[in-house]
């Protein structure tokens, strides 16, 4: 009688639960980035500059309602004029499989250094963005966002 | 307020009057403090306009029994704070009298003996009588009637009509606007439909379009009353997409979306808005946290978590209102307006006393000719219950328990799963289980009960993660409702530590045996967002149960030990 | 691929002078991360579209590097001050070499 049940597999792991959804896997909990990933590739872009926190507004969702299609809207603080715009941003994931998600080139035509994209999230985990301005100067800011299988009450 | 009655000892009169009824103590007490239809709506009216607000009625036309919890936790900064109080906690905050019709109505303690003096509540021929009596009194230019949602879901005649027959009794009680969650389950298709033809407004600042992610529904709304502008601005459940069905919005995307909502306050002020409602469905923690970083809002009048309280919460310049649910109750606020803005603000919760308010004739016709197709069915009899059933608590209810033990029996499963809903009748003991009573529990657009085996492991991840719903300490991060209610297993858990950690002892009930995290269990549930789930609706799965078992007894449940609270 | 991704943009077609302006865009794409595995247990090979980037009458504007992580249809917005008349040229370019383009059309008066 058991065998033909379906069964929960792994890689679905909260997905059948009763009212659930699930954290949507990308890929199977093989492996992920990390801290280390996201701080190593900044590394890359930026060596061992200084980052400043503020100017960044990191506007993404507490709880991804679908972890394939995650919305996330930047804006960071900037007069976007010639001598002073905010030239790069670049976002990273700590828990994807890769560390990089979205890399912006502003320029002064922008107007307003802005944009938004949907991004794929394998798991909870915290989103980091750092921002390269004119003058050379860095920026950074984080936001934890919850992949979760939910639960309903009202 | 109400609520102030001193507690009346029982004289000899009052108790000779009740003797043999089988009351309690307090139930005695009880009886010579019914309320009037005169004393509900006592009101000393104030400033030039009167907001009625009602919310989470649940598609319950018919006065019915519903119980408040007895556990209801607050965690991180709202530990201990209403509305996270209950019974005897409840009562002396708000300064309610054991045994009286406030703490019938609002607390759970000695419910079947004060039930059964009280009798039911709610009922919207009640409310029209209510709503007609405000509007008689201030003028109808002076009244706004709101809704918060969680109307349209949660009958039978109510899911035969897809949601038809609350729309047409909303209509016919003049509401103005509303906003939403529980209604977005009769997809969106049919939800646009009854949009496009409302007379009322249906309100949502917070649900974009996923393709170009613009607004699907108007953002707010100003009305003119009593010569003021008053902006009310809907909010919908932010986690209706987490909670719900997706696939039945595939094109919708909520969340709370707080920059916007400031940018509808601004807009609304600027609109010369002399007064700005958020008519919400976030739940009260999370409007209590938003109250604190959205500027500008005068009144949230909040919905989702079916809270009712006596009295407004003030969150800097802005106040909160509870109006609790299924119709039991009925909010008034009275807003003076002075230099363009809200002076006073007067509040009552009005308790709806079915066997006090006489029912309004227009209404009461109304719903019985909405209710016909289907009396015959709701009044079949199934079987009876020895126990109370309830649902209301944080951890489990013994209607929960009635579901689960169905799903054990009736589908041959070693562990039942069902959602922790906080909406459906309570049952008081020696009362028929009818048609109508299975289906206020379970009358749901995705009812099949499925069928799967999980292994332990699973199980607890599960636990987890919805206990993580509900107790994580950030109320941003919470999707409301009660945790999952379990038949055939027990688990500990301490509601202070975090996701992951919070879950212990997982047992096998049947065998006493630890729950083997390898192990594959056959587990049965129900209302799986996941499209396409097989099996038979749960109402049937209960009402097969009921009826091969007659007279259902629920024993009390103490398979999950709470710690951290 | 089973179907020639086609981009859709939403631009005003006219603007006044100084007046910051929404573009949106949106490319149907499966965008493939190279992570998930077929029936066979095989890695189905990565393809996804990696930049976007738009420009007004031949000046860049704004672009992006796209990761695998970037959800399937690929939506993008962001903003531009409308100063003169002229022509916007949005580029996708896939993995395969493909390029996709739309020329949108701006008014300013």
């Amino acid at each position: 009688m058991l065998t033909h049940l379906p069964t929960l597999s792994r890689r679905d792991a909260v997905k059948a639960a009763a009212w659930a959804l699930a954290a949507a896997a990308i890929a199977p909990r093989l492996a992920f980035a990390d801290e280390k990933a996201v701080a190593a590739e900044i590394k890359k872009l930026y060596g061992d500059k200084p980052m400043a926190s503020g100017k960044i507004k990191l506007d993404v969702p507490e709880i991804a309602e679908n972890g394939l299609v995650v919305p996330i809207n930047i804006e960071i603080e900037s007069p976007m004029t010639e001598a002073d715009y905010v030239k790069a941003v670049h976002v990273f994931a700590e828990g994807n499989p890769q560390p990089g998600v979205v890399s912006y080139q502003f320029t002064p035509a922008c107007g307003k250094a802005s944009a938004a994209t949907r991004m794929r999230l394998a798991q909870t985990q915290d989103i980091i963005c750092v921002a390269e301005m004119s003058n050379g100067t860095l920026h950074t800011a984080k936001a934890n966002i919850k992949v979760t299988i939910g639960g309903c009450g009202g | 307020m109400i609520s102030r009655r001193e507690f009346l000892q029982a004289t000899a009169a009052a108790a000779a009057l009740t003797a043999g009824s089988g009351l309690g103590p307090l139930g005695r007490a009880a009886a010579q403090q019914k309320l009037s239809q005169a004393d509900i709506l006592r009101f000393q009216p104030q400033g030039q306009i009167t907001i009625l607000h009602v919310a989470d009625i649940h598609a319950q036309l018919m006065p019915l029994q519903f119980r408040e919890p007895a556990v209801n936790l607050g965690v991180g900064e709202v530990k201990g704070l209403p509305p996270h109080l209950t019974d005897a906690a409840f009562r002396e905050h708000f300064k309610i009298a054991a045994g009286s019709a406030d703490a019938f109505a609002l607390t759970s303690d000695d419910f079947v003996s004060l039930a059964r003096n009280y009798g039911r509540m709610g009922g919207l021929d009640r409310i029209a009588t209510l709503v007609k009596a405000i509007r008689a009194e201030r003028g109808d230019d002076k009244v706004l009637l709101l809704d918060g949602g969680d109307t349209w879901q949660g009958s039978w005649s109510s899911l035969q009509t897809k949601g038809q027959d609350m729309v047409d009794v909303m209509s016919a009680l003049k509401l103005d606007a509303m906003t939403s969650h529980w209604e977005f389950t009769l997809g969106a298709e049919r939800v646009k439909e009854i949009v496009e033809k409302a007379s009322f407004a249906f309100l949502a600042q917070n649900i974009r379009d996923k393709e170009w992610n613009e607004p699907v529904f108007p953002p707010r709304k100003v009305f003119e009353k009593g010569g003021v502008k008053v902006a009310v601005i809907g909010q919908a459940l932010p986690r209706t997409a987490v909670a719900n069905p997706r696939w039945m919005f595939p094109e919708w995307e909520f969340g709370i979306r707080e920059d916007e909502l400031q940018k509808q306050v601004e807009e609304a002020r600027a609109e010369g808005a002399a007064i700005v409602v958020l008519l919400s469905h976030d739940g009260f923690d999370v409007d209590r946290k938003l109250a604190s970083r959205v500027k500008g809002i005068d009144v949230i009048l909040t919905a989702h978590t079916h809270d009712a309280m006596p009295g407004l919460i003030r969150v800097g310049d802005t106040v909160l209102v509870a109006s609790g649910s299924h119709g039991k109750f009925v909010s008034r606020l009275d807003i003076a307006v002075k230099d363009g803005k809200v002076a006073d603000i007067r509040f009552k919760l009005m308790p709806v006393f079915a066997d006090a308010i006489a029912p309004d004739s227009e209404m009461a016709t109304l719903v019985t000719k909405l209710r016909a197709p289907y009396a015959a069915d709701l009044a079949r009899e199934i079987g009876r219950t020895d126990s109370l059933l309830y649902r209301r608590g944080n951890f489990n209810g013994s209607f929960d328990d009635l579901i689960c033990d169905a799903m054990l029996t009736q589908r041959d499963a070693e562990i039942a799963l069902s959602p922790g809903f906080r909406w459906g009748g309570s049952l008081l003991p020696g009362e028929p289980i009818t048609w109508e009573a299975i289906t206020n529990a379970t009358a749901i657009t995705y009812p099949n009960c499925y069928r799967m085996e999980m292994t332990g492991a699973q199980l607890k991840e599960i636990l987890e993660d919805v206990a993580d719903n509900i107790f994580h300490p950030d109320p941003y991060f919470q999707g409301g409702g009660d945790m999952v209610r379990i038949g055939g297993m027990g688990y500990a858990i301490d509601v202070g530590k975090p996701m992951g950690s919070r879950i212990s002892g997982l047992t096998h009930l049947k065998s006493g045996k630890p729950i083997d995290a390898s192990r594959k269990y056959v587990v049965a549930g129900w209302a799986s967002v996941n499209e396409g789930t097989q099996g038979p609706p749960i109402w049937d799965v209960v009402r097969d149960h009921v009826a091969a078992t007659r007279t259902i007894t629920i024993k009390p449940n103490d398979a999950v030990k709470v710690s951290g609270a | 691929m089973t179907t020639k991704p086609t981009p859709r943009v939403r631009v005003p077609s006219k603007a006044t002078a100084g007046e910051m302006i929404e573009i949106k865009t949106l490319i149907s794409h499966e965008m493939e991360s190279g992570q998930r595995k077929d029936a066979k247990g095989e890695t189905i090979p990565r393809q996804i579209i990696n930049k976007f980037s738009a420009s007004f009458n031949g000046k860049p504007v704004f672009a992006a590097d796209w990761f695998p992580a970037i959800s399937a249809n690929p939506y993008q917005s962001f903003f531009f001050k409308a100063t003169e008349s002229g022509e916007f040229t949005f580029t996708w370019k896939d993995d395969n070499g493909s390029e996709y383009v739309s020329k949108n059309k701006l008014t300013v008066g």
